[in-house]
């Protein structure tokens, strides 16, 4: 876990330069389109910080100079899954945003939707060493936190301290110079396949790039599209994307849980393609045109020209209904809509004080699917769209683009993680300097 | 032919593509297999649609560091300013490289030069001096321009006038070339103030003591003071002043004297002096002639006086009325004596 420890870090401080630098790129690889946003960081966010204005602060300190997105390439379910082809989509999208802002952007932080995230909620105590508990204690607070048995070929993307509690007194957003004895900390750690990190690693550092950060998409859509209060007493979001839908869990402003579904719209748009019999861009068009949830009778009659391409007259001629259409939708959303439910279920999430649910995303924009979704996941359903920041075109203010927007609010504002803190120096590697100090320290 | 293919119209999907109510693209940046205003004119037999989309343009490796590369600040400063300018002086410096090469573009800027030197406007035909005498007026004539027609361009007036100045008799010269072409020059000349019988001769000089001309016989300006001795002319104010003072003594006085250019001496007919001293000459002076006028003491049989201690006036007598007066004065003790 160490080496993963000193990758992330390395992100960190590589984040940390970029926005020394103040410039700084932002990629949501996803399956059906790859965007790119870039930011410029000004100085204006310390002067904010002075006023306390919390909320807004986070957006204040940047705007974003350049976006673009292109089609996406082989990434399938969120994933990477043929290196040039996506090279070359990461390419376009990177070149058009940096000839939009005009200027050359070398950090990026990414995001991507697949990869079988795992959430793992893990508690720790420790004594605390002054009466004052110090950066070190809740180091050492996290370091105790018993690790889970991750699997092979996995690794950690977020591990973020959600909650501190001191003695007794449970809830703590910032433990630090409190008097106390006893200091406990729990963590949501996200673990993904160790292959789609290194894919994206590999497909970014191919591009000339530095990676400064990895977030998971859902986590991102849900710092975007969820409102304040939605953070604050609970909510979960869901990410519909292309070949993927990640949903996230957020209480008190921290992400406690988070999943994905290996479904998205590409999987409708497959469905389309064959239950048509029309290529997959017809298909495409047919559903962001015509698609919907809920048929009606006017649907019945209202008849959409499919076409075709092979010169015989009446295959070319073909003709279905809007409720077909409808009838072949339905129940893959239904489907997908099923398995976040169970991810939900699974997850505890109606235990939560409050049951909001966030649907965002490209194919969260099919009609009448808020209707669907009150079915299938409870009455608190509504349409989440990613906040508006400072800069952004319109034509990326869709939900299309929260995974990107979220992402560029998390690299403006990141959260605490595991590796921002010192590594407790028991848990160093031996012959280290620090610890031979530690050991003088309490043997004199 | 198209009439047994009536679908391929040039666009995938055919005429439903834009029904009347239809919501514009979700996906606008995305959707790049939209085409445009179909041109039948131009493709009448358009390929088909699918090879269309299949196009996917995206930047090559090259293309895409190129881009970066020319999106580098430093790069691009460089390319912008600092090959042209490298350019510029790399050409430059192989052009004036070469000698002949060199030698016909001054040859080119010289012609260009001399046929605009010798142009009418330019011309200056001639010389007029104003306000100088005679000898100073050929004087003027012999230093100007060697030849007329010459091109004002190659008058220096300001050489020219530093020339005129240099002359002892011109106080200042003024010149200008006038729109007809003639080169005017106003002269103001040094007035002769004194006399100066100097080592060499006989100078005449101004008021600040210039030397204005030689002068070969003192008879000549009989109406100028005389002063006489080293370094003179260089207190010729101070001696204007006490010739002024000087003026009840009339023609008794013959002239000042510099004496260790220190002091003046007044030398008076006959070889009487009076001796000034170097502070308040002019006062002591006037002690003197106040002295004469009361006591008539220049009547008397006096060979100097001595004023060169304000405090102690001195008079230093003739031998023969020095004899006189001891003879005098022997004759007033001899009395008693004898």
């Amino acid at each position: 876990m160490t080496d993963l420890y000193r990758k992330q870090r390395a992100m960190r401080q590589t984040r940390r330069a970029a926005l020394q630098r103040g410039v700084i790129a932002v990629l949501d690889v996803g399956t059906s389109k790859i965007a790119c946003l870039v930011l410029r960081f000004d100085g204006s966010e310390r002067q904010r910080a002075a006023d306390g204005v919390g909320p807004m602060a986070g957006q204040s300190g940047f705007r974003v100079i350049g976006a673009a997105t292109t089609r996406s390439r082989g990434v399938r379910f969120g994933e990477i899954s043929a290196m040039q082809e996506t090279e070359r989509a990461v390419r376009t999208a990177l070149q058009a945003a940096q000839k939009m802002a005009q200027m050359r952007v070398d950090h990026v932080i990414a995001c991507f939707s697949g990869a079988n995230p795992r959430s793992y909620g893990l508690a720790g105590e420790v004594d605390v060493e002054d009466t004052a508990v110090s950066e070190r204690d809740i180091a050492r607070a996290m370091a105790a936190c018993e690790a889970p048995d991750l699997g092979t070929a996995r690794e950690v993307l977020h591990a973020q301290p959600v909650n501190f509690a001191l003695d007794h007194l449970s809830g703590l957003a910032d433990p630090r110079g409190q008097i106390g004895n006893r200091l406990a900390c729990d963590m949501h750690l996200l673990s993904v396949d160790d292959s789609a990190i290194a894919n994206l690693i590999h497909c970014i550092n191919r591009c000339d790039l530095e990676l400064a950060g990895v977030a998971s998409s859902g986590y991102a859509a849900g710092i975007s599209s969820l409102v304040e209060d939605e953070q604050e007493l609970g909510a979960a979001c869901i990410d519909m994307g292309g070949g993927a839908t990640g949903l996230s869990i957020f209480i008190r402003k921290h992400m406690i849980y988070a999943d994905s579904v290996r479904m998205g719209g590409e999987h409708v748009t497959a469905d389309i393609s064959k239950g048509l019999h029309v290529p997959m861009a017809t298909a495409e068009r047919i559903k962001t045109f015509y698609g919907g949830v809920v048929a009606t009778g006017v649907d019945d009659r209202e008849m959409i020209e499919i076409g075709g391409e092979t010169g015989d007259w009446e295959h070319d001629r073909r003709t279905v209904s809007r409720a077909e259409l409808i009838g072949i939708m339905r129940p893959r959303v239904e489907e997908i809509l099923e398995e976040v439910r169970a991810r939900l279920d699974a997850a505890g999430f109606e235990h939560l004080p409050s049951q909001q649910i966030v649907l965002t995303g490209g194919a969260s924009q099919i009609p009448g699917l808020d209707g669907l979704a009150a079915r299938i996941l409870g009455q608190q359903v509504r349409l989440g769209r990613p906040l508006r920041v400072q800069g952004l075109p319109q034509a990326a203010t869709g939900p299309a683009f929260s995974g990107a927007v979220g992402l560029s609010l998390f690299a403006a504002h990141p959260q605490d993680e595991w590796w921002d803190f010192e590594i407790p120096a028991d848990r160093y590697p031996a012959r280290s300097l620090r610890r031979a100090l530690r050991w003088f320290r309490e043997n004199w | 032919m198209r009439p047994l293919r009536p679908g391929q119209d040039g666009q995938p999907g055919g005429a439903f593509l834009r029904p009347a109510g239809s919501r514009p693209s979700l996906h606008a940046g995305v959707r790049r297999d939209l085409p445009g205003a179909p041109d039948f004119a131009a493709h009448p037999f358009p390929e088909p649609a699918a090879a269309r989309t299949r196009r996917d343009p995206a930047p090559s490796r090259f293309s895409y560091r190129l881009h970066r590369l020319w999106l580098t600040p430093l790069f691009r400063t460089a390319l912008r300013v600092g090959l042209p300018a490298y350019l510029l002086v790399f050409a430059l410096g192989v052009v004036l490289s070469d000698e002949a090469r060199r030698d016909a573009i001054t040859g080119a800027w010289e012609d260009a030069w001399a046929i605009i030197e010798a142009r009418p406007e330019f011309r200056v035909t001639g010389m007029t001096v104003e306000g100088a005498s005679e000898p100073v007026h050929s004087a003027l004539q012999a230093m100007g321009p060697e030849s007329f027609p010459v091109s004002s361009f190659q008058i220096d007036l300001e050489s020219l006038r530093a020339d005129f100045e240099a002359l002892d008799a011109v106080a200042s010269a003024n010149l200008r070339i006038t729109s007809e072409g003639v080169l005017t020059v106003h002269v103001r000349e040094r007035e002769p103030a004194v006399v100066w019988r100097s080592p060499e001769g006989l100078e005449l000089l101004d008021g600040e003591g210039h030397r204005v001309a030689r002068l070969r016989r003192r008879a000549a300006r009989a109406d100028l003071p005389l002063i006489g001795g080293e370094g003179a002319d260089r207190a010729v104010p101070e001696a204007l002043a006490l010739i002024e003072t000087a003026e009840p003594l009339g023609a008794r006085l013959r002239g000042l004297v510099r004496v260790g250019e220190r002091r003046w001496d007044a030398v008076l007919t006959d070889g009487r002096r009076i001796q000034l001293p170097a502070q308040g000459a002019g006062s002591a002076l006037e002690r003197v002639i106040a002295l004469d006028q009361s006591q008539e003491l220049l009547q008397r049989d006096v060979a100097l006086v001595d004023m060169r201690l304000p405090g102690r006036p001195t008079v230093r007598m003739s031998e023969e009325a020095l004899v006189e007066l001891r003879r005098i004065r022997a004759l007033e003790r001899g009395e008693s004596n004898r």
